[in-house]
């Protein structure tokens, strides 16, 4: 297969396609736009549904009854529509429905901007609707791998029966890079059976999320942590740059993770021994291999596009052993490899203590060099 | 081995386009490449500017402090981008849309007229790749023939037309030299 | 001789499961659901359906119907049916809604497949007060009515006015069939029967979206007994909310139903 030099958001549509999608459901919003876009032509030329929805909570609802029936859905968005879909990816958890969600997260809170941001890791990796539930989210870090991970969102959605999200942020939509697209799959002619399809003489099947017997309830949230157990033990997914000698370690995902990595190159081309972990599930989310790295580890820099919220992930896992450094650009800015490599030289001059709050010490140096525009 | 450019104009003036077919000339020779657009609200007449970052290995972040070079079309991008040029880097800009003369000594520079050049060869809108012919004559990267190909075989049908006039451009850019 | 003679006038429908239901005595629910499930047995569609129940005092819809149900979040079920008949365009789609879920949160829905023209049929139930909560006050809630969110009568000043949901959707180029009917007495019962497998019909023709509008009864939120809820819905709530067709695409083929008057 020859490669195409291909934007993200349109690389994942393909891929959406080819993995067998038969309904898409979708509303406008940039940085995820071209998605869309993509779909609404690609879609009907294959005699596929899409549909441009009234509203984000139309289009979720539309995968709900879509995933309802058993086959392939999809929508895709970005943070404030995100947002309004947090109300049925709740139902569609709690209902046990295989879905496939890209987030294209922009620059928040708020309606923010459009620019590239991860602002939105707590709200994707924590279930950001009501009622305890988790979704798997993946997060590609180059078009090459927003195209795999979409691919295997569909098969994990399936396998768990849960929401798999693809976590990207408005660089990796926007840009272009050299990609290969898998091959077409055939869409899926075995009909799961807990499907609902009005099928004659096999019998009525209901799908709902209500348990208004909470002891019924309490069931259902045991099934799900309990495939959830079984989804942290076998889908873990991340990759390491440099780690073997590694004496220092950054930890970044997706854009912040690939700009670290030229961070980490040049620091090495200075003689520093630093490594990489990228992690590409965030949820579940290399809690182990953080926790070993802790043993070999001098100190920790977390990078991230955001106000430090895998921070909390990276600290659970090292447990106070190692100090632990915070960089993070907010609000739509996207940091340089320079000024990450300038945290690492930091890092590296051995300053750093176990007591300090990584935030507060991140906050305070954001203060004086930014200011709070108050 | 790695290299930075960035193209910046106003939008309408092929700065994105430029940077694609950069882009595709790349992966054509087996190299690995990105191209990062600045994307806004502005459709047309705002700035537009994209990076395309060419290398032999893995490539980190898609965007960069310091590039190697940069392609400035018009006066607000010179403006930008002059003192962000890594020292030994390329500046090429497009003199029929500045009024002013680089300023670093650092760095080469090449002053070429793009718009009244593509007018010449026919259409004015042919500047970037004026400009983009002029890169490539001044920093190893690509080979300019690299170029030719990627135009021939990633335009599409109904825009080949435009083809050879683009690979005019490209060679008449790349007759000019930093001083 | 008594054997011979003996004739079954009337029975549960086989689109009924044999479960009592919850509704309160003199609910109109109950009757609304039968019309439902008549009507889909005499089309021959039971195993070809698949409802989709709203929040509300029918979220349990699923619990008395015997065949394919979803339930979709509160005001979402217009959406929900879109995604399900996108999938699957053979099959009869039909969202059972009442007035707090389709006029008031879900008001965005039920105005874009109607407007869509999707193909789906909507069971509309007009009780005039948010019934599961208590009797809170509805969009439906007529100007004056006492409910527990408005005690001292609504003020149409301060809390607005009711929605008249089918003469509203009537507009939409892509609403096919849109009625009004009522459930307070035989009669209105029979026409009511009659919209409802007209509406599937139109679902099944491709015409367009179809939705019928039910006035019902809530005795218990009303703070009436069950006759007397059946009078003032005929003396209050007809008069604001008339009943009729209000939008009949000329597209319909109408059939005549079987056993109607």
């Amino acid at each position: 297969m020859a490669l195409e030099l291909i934007k993200g958001n349109v690389a994942v549509a393909e891929a959406a396609v080819r993995a067998g999608l038969v309904s898409y459901f979708g509303y406008p919003i940039t940085p995820q736009t071209e998605l869309l876009e993509y779909v609404s032509a690609r879609m009907p030329e294959l005699n596929r549904a899409f549909l441009q929805a009234e509203s984000e909570l139309g289009a979720i609802n539309m995968v709900y009854g879509a995933a309802c029936t058993g086959r392939r859905t999809m929508t895709s968005s970005s943070s404030p529509g995100v947002s309004l879909m947090q109300e049925g990816l709740s139902y569609i958890s709690c209902t046990e429905l295989p879905v496939v969600v890209v987030d294209v997260v922009r620059g928040g809170p708020g309606l923010g901007n459009i620019a590239p941001s991860q602002a939105d890791y707590n709200q994707a990796t924590r279930g950001g609707g009501h009622g305890e539930y988790h979704q798997i989210v993946l997060a590609p870090a180059s078009v090459q791998e927003a195209i795999d991970l979409t691919t295997l969102a569909f098969d994990l959605a399936e396998k768990y029966r849960s929401v798999v999200m693809v976590l990207m942020d408005g660089s990796l939509g926007q840009m272009m890079e050299p990609a290969e697209l898998p091959p077409f799959q055939p869409i899926k002619t075995e009909i799961p059976d807990w499907a609902v399809r009005g099928i004659p003489g096999r019998g009525k099947h209901v799908l709902t999320s209500i348990n208004i017997d909470p002891p019924a309830q309490e069931r259902t949230n045991i099934r799900l942590m309990t495939r959830w157990q079984e989804i942290e033990a076998n889908e873990v997914r991340y990759k390491g740059y440099y780690l073997e000698d590694a004496e220092y370690l950054v930890v970044g995902y997706g854009t912040a993770g690939r700009i670290s990595l030229s961070a980490v190159r040049a620091a090495r081309e200075k003689g520093l021994k630093v490594g990489l972990l990228r992690p590409i599930s965030l949820a579940p989310f290399p809690y182990e291999v953080v926790s070993d790295l802790a043993e070999q580890a001098k100190a920790f820099l977390v990078v991230e596009m955001n106000n430090g919220q895998m921070l909390e992930d990276v600290r659970l896992a090292v447990a106070n052993r190692k100090p632990i450094a915070f960089y993070g650009r907010m609000g739509g800015t996207v940091p340089f490899a320079d000024d990450v490599l300038q945290e690492i030289e930091d890092l590296a001059s051995g300053q750093l203590g176990l007591e300090e709050n990584p935030r507060d010490r991140w906050l305070a140096k954001m203060r004086v060099e930014f200011g709070t525009g108050a | 081995m790695q290299t930075e450019v960035i193209i910046s104009g106003f939008g309408g003036q092929g700065t994105l386009y430029a940077g694609q077919v950069l882009a595709y000339a790349a992966m054509d020779e087996g190299k690995q490449v990105t191209w990062f657009p600045s994307y806004g609200p502005e459709m047309r007449g705002g700035t537009a500017n994209c990076t395309v970052v060419i290398s032999d290995e893995e490539i980190g972040s898609p965007t960069v402090k310091y590039p190697k070079a940069v392609l400035a079309l018009n006066l607000p991008s010179l403006d930008k981008y002059e003192d962000m040029i890594a020292p030994g880097g390329c500046l090429v800009v497009n003199e029929s849309m500045v009024n002013r003369k680089p300023e670093r000594t650092d760095i080469r520079v090449v002053i070429l007229p793009a718009n009244e050049i593509a007018q010449e060869i026919g259409n004015e809108r042919a500047a970037n790749m004026v400009m983009l012919g002029a890169l490539l004559a001044n920093i190893d990267i690509l080979p300019i023939e690299a170029l030719e190909k990627a135009l021939k075989n990633h335009t599409a049908q109904r825009l080949q037309k435009f083809v050879e006039m683009n690979i005019q451009a490209l060679r008449r850019g790349g007759e000019y030299r930093a001083a | 001789m008594l054997d011979t003679d003996v004739k079954v006038v009337y029975q549960r429908p086989r689109g009924f499961e044999e479960r009592p239901t919850h509704y309160c005595p003199g609910c109109t629910h109950g009757v609304a659901h039968r019309l439902v499930a008549e009507v889909l047995e005499e089309m021959g569609e039971l195993e070809h359906t698949i409802g989709v129940a709203s929040v509300g005092c029918s979220v349990f819809a699923y619990n008395y119907f015997a065949f394919d149900f979803v339930e979709a979040p509160h005001g979402r079920a217009p959406a929900m049916a879109t995604g399900i008949k996108r999938s699957l365009p053979d099959a009869t789609v039909f969202t059972y809604q009442g007035d707090g879920d389709l006029a008031s949160i879900g008001m965005g829905e039920i105005v874009a497949a109607a407007s869509r023209g999707e193909l789906i049929t909507v069971i509309f139930i007009n009780n005039a007060n948010y019934g599961m909560t208590g009797g809170q006050m509805a969009p439906t809630t007529l100007p004056g009515q006492v409910t527990t969110s408005s005690p001292m009568g609504r003020d149409v000043e301060r809390q607005g006015y009711p929605i008249r949901m089918v003469e509203l959707l009537s507009s939409l180029d892509g609403a096919a069939y849109v009625v009004r009917r009522s459930l307070h007495d035989p009669k209105n019962i029979r026409m009511a029967k009659k919209a409802i497998r007209t509406a599937f019909e139109v679902q099944k023709q491709g015409v367009g979206f179809s939705m019928v509008e039910l006035l019902s009864t809530c005795p218990t939120n009303w703070g009436m007994t069950p006759a007397s809820a059946r009078v003032w819905l005929a003396e209050h709530m007809v008069p604001y909310y008339p009943i009729g067709d209000f939008k009949v695409s000329s597209s319909i083929a109408y059939n005549k139903p079987k056993g109607g008057d």
